[in-house]
């Protein structure tokens, strides 16, 4: 929410500046005549209607679940248990290791995106021959589905047949196969390189995007001051393009924690409950017919992530003061 | 400095690159040669980097033993009609976000950007039971209309920040020459945010033609299903069959890819005008 009064201050300056007429520099608030009142009810209404019915209505009935002892394998008995379903979870023994997991998902998955993410948008950002060409290809894992992703990389971290071995014994790195997806450690490895070969192309479009946007007077300006390649980029290119890149950031830290088609798909939550994370536990309880303990679950996920975004954002606002 | 690039500069440059290209591609290749080997031959060792022997069987197999042009027929129905009329709604409520300082706005965005936050499986078991009661379940319009709600909120918020890029003079002009606002957004606006519609259609496209928990809940029969709930069924086996399934995976990103590469750069564009202003 933060965000969006920030950008709105900001669109405001920026058509106040476009506009030609001086009467517009007030900011634009126009009152409006009853019939727009009605046109504009009317445009926000199919939106508002869907989004209500198919989304909040399942989100919100789905949350009293969670207070609920909601089984489908025992229906008769639907009644308020309070925070049983809380109590639980993290009275389950699992528990700890999920979140260990979860952790390690986001944290393991997102610094190496944005740091080789980072890199190629560097890269990219000088004109070549190719370019566009070069884009549009690095573009592809986007277009596979998380699912899909997962069902390459398990294939590819076969132990038996799979090319990830075949590879690295041939490198001469390992002697023996490596058992990838059959012991835990292994198989948390492969799904978060599964992750991070998906996850860079996004960093270096939305970086790219950022430096694009950095004017080339600057960098001249910090040539002629005799600024080497090392302190123009801490002093120009990383400020310049740091709201860019926290706001990504934190975008993706809410979409990794809630993504669990690749996990689900390579090892769905295996060696032994092993490589869950919080999401794909959400799955396993909801196949196993306990809807109040993964509603508990989901909302323990809107908490922490709202309590994130929060902490987050306080913190990157000082940053944004200073430039 | 800015015309100055090293030799060594260079040379990492073009080994980052290429390095970058052969990592990203390389699973594409890999799935592709694995399905035009011979069934066998795909657990045969050492293992072959280039097909000696090309073999459809795998994909003729897809087609003859299952019911997968079916499936891509639902799929393509699906994602085609949910993302047009995504679109359509999501262009009339990005216009007024965009254009109209109201009460509410901001909570309107806020609504819209919590149903990113918050993990779907929330809402599985009750958007089933509701889906039942209207006897949605295992039907093609259930998950159409569910697929349009799902595309909404990140469709607006995409195609507002292009509205957003379109001075407001546009369509006051068309009005004062007696457009009503409905038209003015459809005669003057949309023809010059093309680019940034495709965008987000073929961003909602790519979503609903690869989506997976909601039609793996909602739908079961063979004649309604679509891709995703066929390869998801490809695991539930212990024994997974990476020949169809390899098969199955090349036709599925096939198109999507053919879209990306084509439109590659509205994408870039729909999805980095809005984050980099703000």
């Amino acid at each position: 929410m933060t965000v969006e009064t920030q950008r709105k201050g900001r669109r405001r300056t920026e058509t106040s500046g476009a506009a030609p007429e001086p009467h517009t520099f007030v900011p634009r608030k126009k009152k409006f005549s009853s019939r727009t009142g009605w046109t504009m009810l009317a445009f926000m209404a199919p939106a508002a209607i869907f989004v209500a019915i198919f989304t909040y209505y399942p989100m919100i009935s789905g949350s009293q679940m969670a207070f609920r002892h909601w089984n489908l394998n025992d229906l008769s008995d639907t009644s308020w248990i309070g925070l049983d379903n809380f109590k639980a979870l993290f009275e389950n023994p699992e528990f700890g290791t999920i979140v260990r997991n979860t952790v390690v998902w986001v944290v393991g998955s997102l610094v190496p995106q944005v740091v080789i993410g980072f890199a190629l948008a560097l890269f990219l950002k000088r004109k070549f021959r190719f370019r566009s060409g070069y884009q549009a290809f690095i573009f592809f894992p986007w277009a596979v589905s998380g699912f899909l992703i997962g069902m390459l990389f398990r294939w590819m971290f076969n132990a038996e047949f799979g090319v990830v071995n075949d590879l690295l014994m041939k490198t001469g790195l390992i002697d023996t196969p490596v058992p990838w997806l059959a012991s835990p450690g292994f198989a948390m490895t492969a799904i978060i390189v599964a992750n991070i070969w998906y996850g860079v192309t996004f960093f270096a479009i939305m970086i790219l995007a950022a430096l694009q946007s950095v004017s080339d007077e600057m960098y001249e300006a910090a040539a002629i001051d005799g600024a080497g390649k090392v302190r123009t980029f801490f002093s120009i290119t990383l400020p310049a393009i740091s709201v860019t890149l926290g706001l990504t950031i934190l975008l993706r830290v809410i979409w990794i924690f809630n993504f669990p088609d690749i996990i689900w798909a390579m090892t769905g939550g295996g060696p032994a409950d092993q490589t869950h994370i919080i999401t794909t536990y959400m799955i396993k309880i909801t196949q196993e017919g306990d809807y109040g303990q993964a509603s508990a679950l989901g909302l323990i996920v809107v908490f922490t992530l709202m309590l994130f975004a929060v902490f987050y954002l306080m913190a990157m606002r000082p940053r944004k003061a200073k430039q | 400095m800015i015309d100055k690039q090293t030799t060594f500069g260079r040379v990492s440059k073009i080994v980052f690159l290429a390095l970058s290209l052969v990592v990203t591609v390389f699973p594409l290749y890999w799935i592709v040669v694995t399905s035009l080997k011979a069934p066998g031959a795909i657990y045969e060792l050492p293992l072959k980097y280039w097909p000696t022997e090309v073999s459809f069987e795998n994909y003729i197999g897809l087609f003859t033993k299952s019911d997968f042009g079916q499936y891509m027929v639902n799929s393509l129905l699906v994602a085609t009609v949910a993302a047009t009329v995504a679109t359509l709604i999501s262009l009339l409520s990005a216009y007024v976000l965009a254009r109209f300082q109201f009460a509410g706005r901001g909570a309107v965005m806020a609504a819209f950007l919590l149903t990113q936050m918050i993990p779907g499986f929330i809402a599985l078991g009750p958007l089933y039971m509701m889906m039942s009661k209207f006897d949605l379940v295992d039907s093609k319009t259930g998950l159409i209309l569910v697929y349009i709600a799902i595309c909404i909120p990140f469709c607006t918020i995409m195609l507002r920040g292009f509205f957003e890029n379109v001075p407001d003079a546009l369509e006051e002009a068309a009005m004062i020459d007696g457009c009503s606002r409905l038209s003015a957004l459809f005669r003057v606006l949309v023809p010059v945010m093309l680019p940034g519609i495709a965008a987000s259609f073929i961003f909602n496209f790519v979503n609903c033609w690869n989506e997976l928990f909601l039609s793996v809940t909602l739908m079961n029969s063979d004649e309604n299903k679509t891709i995703p709930t066929a390869l998801a069924g490809f695991i539930s086996s212990f024994n997974i069959d990476w020949g169809a399934m390899s098969a199955a995976a090349v036709l599925t990103v096939v198109p999507t890819l053919a879209i990306f590469a084509f439109a590659s750069k509205f994408i870039v564009q729909g999805l980095t005008a809005g984050a980099v202003k703000g």
